[in-house]
Parts: C-alpha cells; structure tokens; sequence
C-alpha cells in the first residue's frame, strides 16, 4: 500500500463559544490520490485544512504528514515545505509588489538561490499559462488570473500534494473551465474542497463527503435539474 | 482602485542604477542633517543638492513639480502662522496682528529645509522599486518589522481602502447621509472599529499563507545587490556635501 501523505486521526475544533465545528474526524491521503471533499458552507472545510496546514491548533486527535506525527510548530515548517496549499481567497495569498516576486516566494524560503528561484517561477508560470505576466502587479489582476497566480505560487514550490480551499469562489465560467484544464493535465495528489460537485468531478477521482464535523464517503448521483437561460430563443447545443 | 503608483522608480537614469542600499544611505546622510538645521545657507546647499539630484535622476519635470506643489500646498498654512507669532522687529503690521522679521525668516528656513528634504527624497528613495526597498532596509540592519511594516502597508492598503468604499456605500444603500449629530458619529465610530477588525483578520490570514509557503520572519530577494566602484564614489560624494552642509551649521553657531 502506498504512503500516507495527509492522516488525520479523531480530530476534534471548536472555535470559542460555539458548539463543535470538528468532531471525531478522520481523513487520510495516499501517496497518488486524488480527493474531493465536498461539503455545504459552514461544514468546517475551510477549519479542517487550516488544521491539516498546522494554522490552528486541534482540541483533540493528531496530525500526521509524510508519515510524521505533528508535535510542534517546528514539524509543520518542514512538512508545509511539500504541500501546496492554495487559499480561498487569493488577496489573502498574494502579497508580493510583482508577480515574480510573488511566485518566487516560495522557493526563496525553501533555501534556492534567486537563480534557480526565477527559473521555478518562470516554469510555474508557464504552467499556468501566464508566462509574461512576471512584472504584472498582482493587485490589479483579475480574479481569474489571480487565482491562476496564486497556483503558480504553490505550483513553484514543486509540492508533493496540492490542497485546494474552495478553489471556484468568486470566478467566471471561462476561469473555472481553465483551472479544470490545468488540474487535469497535473499528475499530482490532491485534496481538493468546493462545494461544486461538477468542479470536483472533473479534477478529482473519490469524492468524500462533510457533514456535522465528520467525513462520509460521498455519493455522486446523476439526476436531472431544469436550468434557466438567458437567451433561450437563441439556438444552442448543450455539452453533458 | 489601483496600487500606489510609483512612476520615479521606472527610469534608466545613473541614479536608478546605483545600488538601492547606496540610494538608501545617502538618502539619510543628506536628510537627516537638513532635518535639524538653523541656518539658511546651510539648507539652500541642501536644496541645490537635492535638485541635483533630481536632475540626475532625470524625473518626470511635470510629476517633480506636481508633488513639490503639494507639499507646498501644506507649507503655505506655515506661513499664515509662522510670521505673526514670533517676537522681534516688526516688519508688517495687519490690525491686530505683527508679522516680524524673525518670524518670516523661521518659514523661510522652514520653508527651504522642506523643499531639500522632498527633493533628495524624490530622487534617492523614489527611484527604489519597493520590491528592493524591503530587501535593502533588511541587508542595512533595518529592523524587520520595520521592513515588515513597509511592505505590507504598500501592498494591503488599498484592499483596506476599497473594504471601507464598500461599507461606505452599504452604508448610503440603507439611507445613511452624514450630518453633524450623534447618529453620524457612532456610524463612522463603528465603520472605523469594523475596518479595524477586518484588517485584523485579514493580517492573520495573510501570515497564515506567508507560513504554509515556508515563510519563517526574513525575507529573501530575488535582487542580488553587489556594489560597484560608482556606489563607492556616490556616497563618498554624498558625504562630502553633507560635511559641507553641517560646516555651514556650525560656522553660523560659533
């Protein structure tokens, strides 16, 4: 059987005064898988990658990365070193004056001489499909090429898993169908969580499912649904 | 809704290709001393200094002048005080109010002192990308929550601004006019208190990214700066004319 990449094992959060977000959760990632975690809003998606990344501390449970049991602070430093982890919100992710800056944050802290830094960052961005964009300032961008930056930030730091925080918030049609794209084409173990079940059927291949602070595995039922268009005199072609 | 622009770091000139921590340098050895200077001569050298280099720079002449402006627009309030209250030999007498001889001289000196201030600043720091300016307070021995502060007032303050336009305008979209009475103050009371908790949050969440890409409290740069021979004689020539400026000071004193 293939290496634990992620393993979380009866983790229990509560934030201050209210009734438990996590309770009893387990989650486990295997070297290769590719998970969907699917969840309503307020499920404690978002609480429970911020545990799994060392950014809040659990109640109760542990923390395992790379097969290393999380004590410290000092064991998380390493371990975020290999996981890519990509924000909800890419202002809250994007800090740098340029674009270069930016992606070649990551690798700086890794130790990489500025060099092999700009090298990584050009690469990253290629992936991305904004080679160019390097002087760009990442403020003014859209949110589409935003979120696609702050991919290529994570992307730079060659990771060995991906962890996506609701990755489709706030972006158009034509930006989704783009980051599905180059999801797709990444051979890269991932833990991605949305409350877009199309969007984590197309990048991932289990779907698991959050409700009341623990993880289900999930069901993807296909089912029909009327749609409303906005210009349904006008003749088109559906693609299901 | 836009960044800060920064139109004078954009240039080829010989100042933009010293080093940033040279820039830097010289920046504080020509400010500091125009800072706390009393003599007129003194600050007028300075002055000519400063549009030396500001010439060097090859700035924008219309940008130059637009922010001297502005600054002089401030310096202008100076001098409807300045002159009337202090004492010494009258020189205007408009009713009630004496405008001395002293006094004039003070927002002249004033005045001067300003205007060099600006216009070194301008051409040493302005013409620093922030992008090297973190990284060369940083190799400086710039503390680095000072540099920390830098940076992220100049990245995060127009998401601050734009979350306040925001509330603003939810604000005027339920009725909200200001006026002068108590309803006003608490609702600007409490915008304020709102946007200080949401920067607060946001802070945490930003370092919270900064640490998940391995970020652990220092900066690395993809610049690297090496000194050349010229930056040696920049600020050696920097030196010179502040050793200048504080002759003049002391030669006045004594």
């Amino acid at each position: 059987m293939s290496r634990a990449i992620i393993d979380l094992h009866d983790i229990a959060y509560a934030f201050p005064g209210r009734a438990a977000t996590l309770d009893g959760l387990d989650f486990h990632l295997h070297e290769g898988g590719k998970v969907g975690l699917f969840g309503p809003n307020g499920a404690g998606k978002t609480t429970m990658l911020h545990i799994l990344m060392g950014l809040l501390r659990p109640d109760r449970g542990t923390v395992s990365l790379f097969g290393k049991t999380m004590a410290d602070g000092k064991g998380f430093d390493e371990a975020r070193l290999k996981i890519g982890f990509l924000f909800q919100h890419s202002d809250d992710q994007l800090f740098c004056p340029t674009v270069l800056d930016d992606v070649a944050f990551g690798p700086l802290n890794q130790g990489l001489p500025p060099d092999q830094a700009r090298d990584r960052a050009a690469e990253a961005l290629a992936a991305v499909g904004l080679s160019g964009f390097e002087d760009r300032v990442p403020y003014r961008l859209s949110g589409g090429e935003k979120k696609l930056v702050a991919l290529a930030t994570i992307l730079s730091m060659r990771p060995e898993v991906l962890v996506l925080d609701e990755p489709t918030t706030g972006l158009s049609p034509e930006a989704k169908d783009r980051l599905v794209e180059i999801l797709t084409n990444l051979d890269m173990a991932r833990l991605v969580v949305s409350h877009e079940p199309d969007f984590l059927s197309a990048t991932t291949d289990t779907l698991l499912a959050m409700r009341d602070g623990r993880i289900y595995p999930g069901k993807l039922k296909a089912h029909s649904h009327v749609h409303v268009h906005e210009e349904g005199d006008v003749p088109h072609e559906h693609e299901h | 809704m836009t960044a800060i622009a920064a139109p004078f770091a954009e240039g080829r000139s010989l100042l933009h290709r010293l080093d940033p921590r040279f820039r830097l340098l010289a920046a504080a050895a020509l400010t500091l001393p125009a800072a706390v200077l009393h003599d007129l001569r003194a600050a007028l050298a300075a002055l000519a200094a400063g549009a030396l280099l500001v010439l060097l720079a090859r700035l924008s002449p219309v940008r130059v002048a637009g922010r001297v402006l502005a600054v002089n627009a401030f310096i202008l309030f100076l001098w409807l005080f300045i002159p009337f209250s202090l004492d010494g030999a009258p020189l205007l007498v408009l009713g009630p109010f004496t405008a001395t001889r002293e006094g004039v001289d003070l927002a002249l000196l004033l005045t001067v002192k300003s205007n060099a201030i600006l216009l070194t600043l301008m051409a040493l720091l302005g013409t620093i990308p922030v992008q090297d300016l973190g990284p060369a307070m940083q190799r400086l021995g710039v503390p680095g929550k000072l540099c920390h502060i830098l940076l992220f007032t100049y990245r995060y303050i127009f998401v601050i601004h734009q979350e306040y336009l925001t509330m603003r305008q939810a604000m005027q979209a339920r009725g909200f006019r200001p006026r002068t009475d108590r309803h006003t103050y608490r609702s600007y009371a409490w915008l304020l208190g709102m946007l200080l908790v949401r920067s607060w949050d946001r802070a945490e969440r930003v370092h919270g990214a900064m640490r998940c890409r391995g970020f652990q409290g220092r900066f690395y740069t993809l610049t690297s700066f090496a000194a050349a021979p010229g930056d040696y004689a920049f600020l050696a020539g920097s030196l010179i004319v502040t050793a200048a400026i504080i002759c003049l000071e002391i030669m006045r004193i004594s």
